[in-house]
């Protein structure tokens, strides 16, 4: 049986980290997104199936004992905004060097430095190109209503482990402050430590008699065994690109134009598109859910059927390079964002499709 | 049928809670809702406000710059809002504290005295909830019985005692509905 709640996207992502079988949350409180270590905190989850959620010092005690927890073979998370996820950058290239499974979730918020408590999508880049030091990637989801907060928190665990590579939600924080309806599923039990072991056979659980040591680090000093390990590394995400690209498709069949937005602005989008297709414009929309790895084949092939395409992000224009590098280069292609926390309106959008695409 | 609606006063009307509980009566109505508040400075001690758009369809964007209705319940969200009411849609404020009414001709205005009502029944407290209930009656979204089971959502279980008397003020707002101007 699934179960109805109205609820903020903060608030899913911690009801559906309980529900997935997280076993820790380690986190330091910042707006937009300090709802989600409240409603843990205020749940007592550690009554409900025994994950520890704890306050830590700042955001990199946080995303350290991420580490240790992922190296333990647990499910763990952390969540922060932008400023807050900057800090983390060090823990985060350390897991992805040390290929250690875990959540990171960034509500966004303006940039950049402090810049301000409102929605953004300016840490794109960041989030998608590797925002540590070092050739990686983390897998970059990208939720557009208070439902997908709540489905990703599993999704997101589940191809953390497939990979064992640290995986992250992508919000900002109009998604993470609006309420909508959402439903969970039943709680899926934590892994027992006998599951751990057999599930995560390279993690530090103790060492048997029947096996080696289990060594998690991303340190190795020979450079042929690191250019080895880097080898292994871009397979690894050569694999993820092929096998884990996810979108979403409005209204494209008969469409000459189309929107490329993710999060809150695929939602300003569609409404862009009911007010531009009373104008008599086809206009649909491109979501992708998945940044890293982006759907550059599907884009491609869209740019094949259009006349032209909008990159709308709530950014100076990030996205856009992933979507001129994936598209046709004959149609037009251009980008309308708002940047310091200010969102676009549905008529700002499709103004902007006329003059920049269709006038253009 | 999709309503958009603004909701905007001072913080510490109850503006945000109104919002949520029209939103719950919504869902207890089967409808699809989406809640989005104002989180920004302007709360921290200021106006506060919520838009909150109740539809039979899956709801497109959650933020919006113009309204199908506004309830608007202090000055400053007068002048920030009144402009922001679709041509033929609707407008509710309580005169309480606004000096210049909407000066509009194309759309519909109404009021409610939901600050003095409050008062004379002994509790300040339920004003937001004498509003909504001059709002359903300018606006029949959602039954009354969905809105009492909306509250019941909404509210913590150890405030159920008090569910007869949020009851009481809906009802009273319902029946101190002022029109101002109908198209």
């Amino acid at each position: 049986m699934k179960e109805l709640r109205l609820m903020k996207g903060n608030e899913a992502i911690s009801e559906a980290a309980i529900r997935a079988g997280c076993d820790g949350y380690f986190g330091y409180p910042i707006t937009p997104q300090s709802e989600i270590m409240e409603y843990l905190m205020l749940e007592k989850p550690e009554e409900r199936t025994g994950m520890i959620v704890l306050q830590a010092e700042s955001e990199l005690a946080s995303i350290n004992m991420v580490y240790g927890g992922a190296a333990c073979g647990k499910r763990v998370m952390t969540s922060s905004s932008s400023p807050g996820i900057s800090l983390m950058q060090e823990g985060i290239s350390y897991m992805a060097g040390a290929e250690l499974p875990s959540l990171v979730v960034n509500v966004v918020r303006g940039g950049p430095g402090l810049g301000t408590i409102q929605p953004s999508q300016s840490d794109y880049f960041q989030a998608t190109k590797g925002g540590g030091h070092g050739d990686y990637h983390i897998i970059t989801l990208a939720p557009s209503s208070v439902q997908e907060m709540a489905d990703f928190v599993g999704l997101a665990f589940d191809l953390a482990f497939k990979y064992r590579n640290p995986a992250m939600i992508l919000s900002d924080g109009a998604i993470g402050q609006m309420m909508e309806k959402v439903e969970f599923d039943e709680h899926r039990p934590r892994f027992t430590n006998e599951e751990i072991r057999k599930n995560t056979p390279w993690a530090t659980t103790g060492k048997t008699p029947d096996r080696e040591r289990n060594i998690i680090t991303s340190l190795d000093l020979d450079p042929a065994r690191q250019e080895l390990h880097n080898i292994k590394l871009q397979a690894k995400y050569r694999k993820i690109e092929q096998n884990e690209v996810r979108f979403e498709k409005i209204v494209c069949d008969d469409a000459e134009y189309v929107f490329v937005a993710y999060g809150t602005s695929a939602r300003i989008c569609q409404k862009a598109i009911q007010l531009a297709r009373e104008k008599g414009i086809k206009v649909g929309l491109f979501r992708p859910i998945t940044l890293y790895p982006f759907p550059k084949n599907e884009i491609n092939e869209l740019s094949k059927k259009v006349k032209g395409m909008l990159s709308v992000e709530m950014s100076a224009g990030q996205m856009i390079e992933d979507v001129l590098l994936a598209a046709e280069r004959n149609i037009k292609i251009e980008h309308f964002g708002k940047m310091g926390g200010i969102i676009p309106s549905p008529a700002e959008v499709v103004e902007a499709l006329e003059q920049k695409i269709i006038g253009g | 049928m999709t309503e958009e609606i603004i909701i905007a006063g001072f913080g510490g009307q109850g503006v945000l809670s109104m919002g949520k509980i029209l939103a719950y009566s919504g869902i207890m109505q089967d409808q699809e809702v989406s809640w989005m508040p104002s989180y920004g400075p302007e709360m921290r001690g200021g106006t506060a406000n919520v838009t909150v758009i109740l539809s039979d369809d899956k709801v497109s964007s959650p933020i919006l710059t113009e309204f199908d209705s506004a309830v608007v319940l202090n000055q400053q969200s007068m002048d920030k809002f009144e402009s922001a009411v679709k041509s033929g849609g609707y407008l509710l404020y309580d005169p309480n504290g606004i000096s210049q009414p909407s000066e509009r001709k194309d759309i519909n205005i109404y009021k409610v005295e939901g600050a003095k009502i409050a008062s004379a029944m002994g509790n300040a407290k339920i004003f937001n909830m004498v509003v909504l209930g001059a709002y359903l009656k300018m606006k029949p979204l959602v039954k009354l019985d969905n809105v009492i089971k909306g509250l019941k959502k909404s509210l913590p279980g150890r405030y159920h005692n008090l569910i007869p008397l949020n009851e009481k003020a809906i009802i009273k707002g319902m029946d101190n509905l002022i029109e101002v101007q109908k198209l």
